[in-house]
């Protein structure tokens, strides 16, 4: 977790979506493709105060569509520019098609998810249902805590996606990191500079030296060509560790837990441990700490970084646990929560696996408490090791005196 | 004339060729001419972006390329907003980066689709493009179908044509629907520039990509290319059915300049659509032990409606 | 005559990238059943066959006022036969 720290940079209470704009600003892009979602919207709005204003001077385009966001993005990042965008949610969706070929086509985007639950029925407020629904796209992804990460994954974003060419989705919840007010050290130009040298693109579309982007590739060369995507975003993770160390010394933040991957409290010695991504690990930490002022050794993993997924991070910092309880902000319909599948999928081959129970809680931005959070942890406590797949999948929050009481089909 | 074997291949190079044969177009494809005439006019300083589709399958199959100039392809539907955001790169490396990059001013930048990737699926980027001014000629190569998914009708199908997904039968005449008038719609976007030609006038092609890469801003060439395989006729014939089309006002030739027709290519003595229908197997179906009178009128009663607005006869 | 060939050496560039100007590794033709003749006393150098060529095919020869076919890449569409305004090309079946 980010603090701001007492230092010589600014330090301003500022609302998310206008630090996060404020960090693309630091990393000067050539090009920032805008298109308004709510919750993300105050990203764009922001950029455009500070391009009228002249603070920034490459390209602002008002495209007509998330779609066409994602489109100008790639044709701008193909001729070599360094290019932003940001969504949400349906946005997130409709961008999906091109978003999916950047990876293929190694071009180093960086796109702000202010994360949001996706339609139907239609909702604006925060879960993690949009970026877990790209994940097989072959993007990086981030995601923040706190408005300090969120600033912060923009400016790792742009140097880890430029060193690999592959983009980056830097993800940040809905409301609860958009629209609040937090002390963010922003990143000053010298620092970011130093930090983030220019891109220098493998390729351009310069007509000094044409080349064909975007072939086609026949049965006997595409396996070769997911291969190479899919080994450029395993080996990330090297280039991940050494950017979040580098990151530590020009900033002062440091984030070099795991090489960048997960972020652990309290979790080392911690008999339970609940996993969680986002925003919700400020509450998380808060009932960690009531805990272990009783005695109890509980603790809390909170992964950075879901792709490149942190397979061997997370055995790692779960081996030896009792239980492991993962709260988690979505679930793939017809079977589980896409993470915890992917955790239990991890430890599936580690030594001394814990008990794991889902919980899947928070959906389109229902709040969660202190008070749930510890029924949770008692729940991880006395779920049995030998697991009952019945039994695995919890739904707390889950209103059962709205829900049908039994299927009905025709 | 002798026949004897004649081979000049050694002596020819393609050293200046920005499209290159070894393209796998089918013979006498009318759209690679199209392509060809562009490389011709806006020569190597050029970057492509280009829509999924024939031109584009033929020409970049890995690690092939036909394209001489600087080229991408991304998906089907985004090549107008994959050109804009080029553009918005060149925008941007002009003010900030002139010393790393070549000028705006130095090159061209063609943005090129099919008329199902323009004229459909891909109008949201177009009208974007057009509507935000973006610096980018536009190209649609009309050979009036989804010809790269085996002739599925788009909505630049003319009237009574058979596709695959327009078929005749008890019920159906084939496709239902007239061209839809992507010109007029470009126009009213408020673009300078906006022309149609036709292969069969490389001249008037090339002139008209010439004049439209000197204008900043958008500008837009619907260009007629047929194609002997989707329409069904003998593969030399494609430059005369190119010609028959503008001669019986099948297909108008016109510019629209700020919004207002100013120039039309007329025509003197059009002749009969029957005389371009006859030649297409697409058409076949009019043509049986009783010819269709009602459609073949139906069409000719649009295309003498077009050519009254247009004022093409001359 | 381009001596690029890109299946040499091939691997996978980042991103797929493609070098330009590498399709005519391809010889299309190996399609064609037809293959321009020119009568080269004929010809009257106009280059019509060359402007209609979708495959660069048919370009000045010699001292550029006679046309001739590059046999590596016609298909034989038979377009500069129709097109040719003196009749000087014949489509000639290729022998079997």
């Amino acid at each position: 977790m980010a603090k701001a720290e007492e230092t010589e940079d600014e330090t301003e209470i500022l609302k998310g979506t206008s630090a996060v704009a404020k960090g693309v600003m630091s990393a000067d892009p050539d090009v920032v493709s805008a298109y308004p979602i709510t919750p993300q919207t105050g990203v764009v709005e922001k950029l455009s105060e500070l391009f009228a204003d002249g603070k920034m001077d490459g390209e602002f385009i008002k495209v007509d569509s998330e779609f066409n966001a994602a489109s100008t993005c790639i044709g701008a990042s193909a001729a070599g520019a360094r290019v932003f965008s940001a969504t949400s949610s349906q946005g997130l969706k409709l961008m999906s098609e091109p978003l999916f070929t950047a990876s293929g086509m190694r071009l180093p985007i960086v796109m702000a998810v202010a994360n949001r639950s996706l339609s139907a029925p239609l909702s604006i407020w925060a879960d993690h249902t949009d970026s877990f629904a790209e994940r097989d796209g072959g993007m990086i992804q981030f995601y923040a805590e706190d408005v300090q990460e969120a600033v912060d994954h923009v400016l790792l974003g742009y140097k880890v996606a430029e060193t690999v060419d592959l983009p980056v989705i830097s993800t940040f919840d809905g409301f609860i990191l958009t629209h609040v007010q937090e002390p963010v050290d922003l990143p000053d130009e010298s620092e970011t500079s130093e930090f983030l040298p220019p891109r220098d693109p493998t390729y351009t579309l310069d007509p000094s030296d044409p080349k064909t982007m975007g072939a086609y590739a026949r049965p006997e060369h595409w396996m070769e060509t997911r291969y190479e995507v899919h080994r450029a975003l395993n080996e990330s993770r090297d280039v991940i560790a050494a950017a979040v160390e580098e990151f530590a010394d020009v900033f002062g933040r440091d984030y070099t837990e795991y090489g960048g991957m997960i972020d652990t409290y309290r979790a080392e010695d911690a008999d339970y441990v609940l996993l969680a991504l986002g925003s919700i690990a400020g509450t998380i930490r808060e009932v960690v700490d009531d805990y272990r002022a009783r005695g109890e050794k509980v603790g809390m993993v909170r992964p950075r970084i879901f792709r490149p997924f942190p397979a061997e991070a997370l055995r790692d910092a779960l081996a030896g646990k009792e239980a492991v309880g993962i709260l988690t902000k979505e679930v793939s319909p017809g079977y589980e929560s896409a993470l915890a599948g992917e955790v239990k999928a991890a430890l599936y081959s580690a030594d001394d696996r814990p008990a794991v129970q889902d919980f899947i809680i928070g959906l389109a931005g229902r709040d969660v408490t202190k008070d749930e959070i510890a029924e949770m942890i008692e729940e991880t406590k006395a779920t049995e090791r030998e697991m009952d797949f019945a039994d695995e999948e919890s739904w707390p929050q889950l209103r059962d005196e709205i829900v049908n009481e039994e299927v009905d089909f025709k | 004339m002798s026949s004897e074997h004649q081979d000049h291949t050694d002596e020819i190079t393609h050293e200046d060729d920005l499209w290159n044969p070894g393209h796998r177009a089918c013979a006498g494809c009318g759209p690679a001419l199209a392509m060809k005439y562009v490389t011709e006019v806006a020569g190597e300083d050029t970057i492509v972006a280009n829509a999924t589709g024939c031109m584009e399958v033929v020409s970049t199959p890995y690690p092939e390329s036909a394209w001489g100039t600087s080229y991408i392809h991304n998906i089907f539907e985004n090549a107008a907003s994959v050109a804009a955001g080029v553009e918005a790169a060149y925008q941007s490396f002009d003010r900030r980066k002139p010393d790393e990059f070549t000028s705006m001013d130095d090159m061209n930048l063609v943005a090129i689709g099919g008329d199902g990737a323009t004229s459909d699926i891909g109008f949201r980027a177009l009208s974007g493009m057009l509507e935000r001014g973006h610096d980018v000629l536009y190209i649609m190569y009309d050979n009036e179908a989804y010809m790269n998914t085996g002739i599925q009708r788009s909505s630049q199908t003319p009237f009574g044509a058979e596709t695959t997904t327009s078929p005749p039968g008890k019920e159906s005449v084939g496709n239902d629907t007239h061209k839809k008038d992507v010109a007029s719609i470009v126009a009213d976007h408020g673009v300078e520039y906006v022309a149609t030609s036709s292969i069969a006038y490389p001249q008037d092609y090339k002139d008209k990509i010439e004049k439209a890469l000197e204008i900043e801003g958008p500008k837009f060439i619907h260009v007629y290319a047929p194609c002997p395989v989707g329409w069904n006729f003998e593969a030399d014939k494609t430059v005369e059915l190119a010609r028959l089309a503008v001669e019986t006002g099948i297909f108008p030739v016109f510019e629209m300049e700020d919004g207002e027709l100013t120039d039309v290519r007329t025509v003197k003595d059009r002749k009969p659509v029957e005389e371009f229908l006859e030649h297409q197997g697409r058409f076949e179906h009019l043509f049986g032990d009783e010819k269709d009178e009602e459609t073949i009128g139906e069409i000719q009663s649009f295309v003498d409606g077009r050519a009254e607005d247009l004022g093409i006869d001359g | 005559m381009s001596s690029n060939d890109p299946y040499e050496d091939l691997t996978i560039t980042t991103g797929a990238v493609v070098e330009p100007n590498t399709s005519l590794v391809n010889k299309t033709g190996s399609w064609r059943q037809f293959r321009p003749v020119i009568d080269q006393d004929a010809c009257i150098g106009c280059g019509q066959c060359d402007t209609f060529c979708p495959d660069q095919a048919a370009k000045p020869i010699g001292d550029g006022d006679v046309y001739g076919i590059d046999l590596d890449y016609c298909k034989g569409c038979g377009i500069c036969e129709a097109e040719c305004p003196v009749d000087a090309i014949e489509m000639v079946r290729e022998e079997a």
